[in-house]
């Protein structure tokens, strides 16, 4: 029990660690809406950026594994620069992406790269890409 | 006036062409481009996530190398880029310096280096904008680009986040339109010039991007646009060469050319077009420029 008298619950420890990863307190978060309403993959999303701090918030960590939206996220920065409350959901997106590659959540491998894209390409797309690769 | 460039990793191979023009353009307006003597990759993009610092190493190696290079006889205690992603990390990172004690321990020791995130890292276009003024760029245009009507496309990071980066207003930017008036060009106002044209998710997703570049030239068409301008080889890339490889997600679209801003400006500042190097468009502006009369 708290010096306050309630009783405090254990965060779970899939959500804490999002939290510790992307350095987001994602209490601060009161759903306006204006990063998903910003947001270019929004309508691709399974959970689009509003929904996956809401799902955050309430640790539904079993739905957070699930969905895929983070795959989508572009990182173009909106949805940080529109936020009123100065949350970044991108690095949510990104420590999302961080903890499906170190928990083997996720077969983005080496071997899989586009051949062709990668022979095209410019380098800048190729080094950023690796973002998807690398946790 | 020498300032320290930095090419980073597409300029002198993908995008070649955006640098050429820039070359060409400084030397018309009397100053030069050092290219810097030492230089890595900045990473292409900085960690979103905030417990990497590692990512920060790159571009502040960077920053240490053309704070040496601004130090020699003649050049500017300065550093320049084109690329809209490496000025975007290059900033970032100077800005972390400033602002997290913790990021400037961890990279300083990482490095072996006291770097106080203190090189002025400037854009081409704020050059072209501060050092040299636009007033004294259009003195010295030879071909007013008269009725080429341009959409100015910033993108994504060189407007955002606007309190790290800081080059202009990110609703309402005016640093390119100046330009492109400067030129004699028609500016056309849009309402996608900062969204993202589907950036580095070209590797994984090309679905996604394509969705993206579409909503962008879409944008640009519906607004008058005769032809885009961007400062980054990777919006080039993906606007472009969508409109050709993923054409069905363009359906009836008008194609339109994607254009980097130095070759308007090297053309407006008397480059003979037939020298101008168009190898980066897989859909030709030549066809516009000789319609509007500039070849």
């Amino acid at each position: 029990m708290s010096a306050d008298g309630h009783h405090e619950v254990a965060k779970d420890e899939y959500i804490a660690q999002i939290e510790e990863l992307s350095g987001e307190d994602v209490s601060k978060c009161y759903q306006c809406g204006k990063c998903t309403a910003g947001c270019p993959m929004a309508e691709k999303m399974d959970l689009p950026p509003s929904m996956v701090m809401r799902y955050m918030q309430l640790e539904l960590s079993d739905d957070l594994k699930k969905a895929t939206s983070r795959w989508d996220c572009v990182g173009c920065l909106v949805c940080g620069s529109r936020c009123p409350k100065f949350c970044n959901p991108g690095a949510v997106m990104e420590a999302l992406r961080m903890e499906d590659m170190r928990s083997g959540n996720r077969d983005e491998v080496i071997e899989k790269l586009p051949v062709n894209f990668v022979k095209n390409a410019p380098q800048q797309a190729i080094v950023s890409g690796f973002r998807k690769y690398v946790p | 006036m020498n300032i320290p460039y930095y090419p980073g990793c597409t300029l002198n191979t993908n995008a070649k062409d955006l640098q050429q023009c820039a070359e060409y353009s400084a030397q018309a307006l009397g100053f030069s481009m050092v290219e810097l003597t030492d230089w890595n990759c900045c990473g292409a993009s900085l960690p979103l996530t905030d417990n990497s610092s590692m990512g920060y190493a790159g571009p502040a190696n960077v920053l240490i190398n053309a704070k040496e290079e601004g130090t020699k006889e003649g050049n500017e205690d300065k550093l320049t880029t084109l690329c809209a992603v490496c000025y975007n990390v290059l900033k970032r990172t100077n800005y972390a310096f400033n602002n997290d004690n913790n990021k400037l321990d961890t990279v300083n020791s990482l490095l072996e280096t006291d770097y106080k995130g203190d090189t002025n890292v400037l854009h081409y276009l704020e050059v072209l904008r501060d050092e040299i003024g636009y007033d004294k760029v259009k003195e010295k245009v030879t071909t007013q680009l008269k009725g080429l009507k341009v959409a100015p496309y910033y993108g994504c990071f060189l407007l955002r986040p606007h309190n790290e980066v800081g080059l202009d207003d990110p609703y309402s930017p005016t640093i390119f339109e100046g330009l492109l008036e400067t030129l004699g060009c028609e500016v056309v106002d849009f309402s996608h010039k900062g969204e993202c044209c589907g950036s580095y998710s070209a590797m994984t997703n090309p679905e996604n991007v394509a969705n993206c570049s579409f909503g962008v030239v879409e944008s640009a068409v519906a607004a008058g646009a005769d032809i885009i301008a961007t400062t980054c080889p990777l919006c080039q890339f993906n606007l472009d060469g969508n409109q050709v490889k993923q054409k069905s997600h363009f359906g009836d679209l008008d194609e339109m050319p994607i254009i980097y801003f130095t070759q308007l400006l090297s053309i407006a500042l008397g480059k003979d077009i037939n020298s101008i190097s168009f190898d980066s468009n897989s859909i030709s502006p030549l066809p516009l420029l000789k319609e509007k009369g500039f070849v």
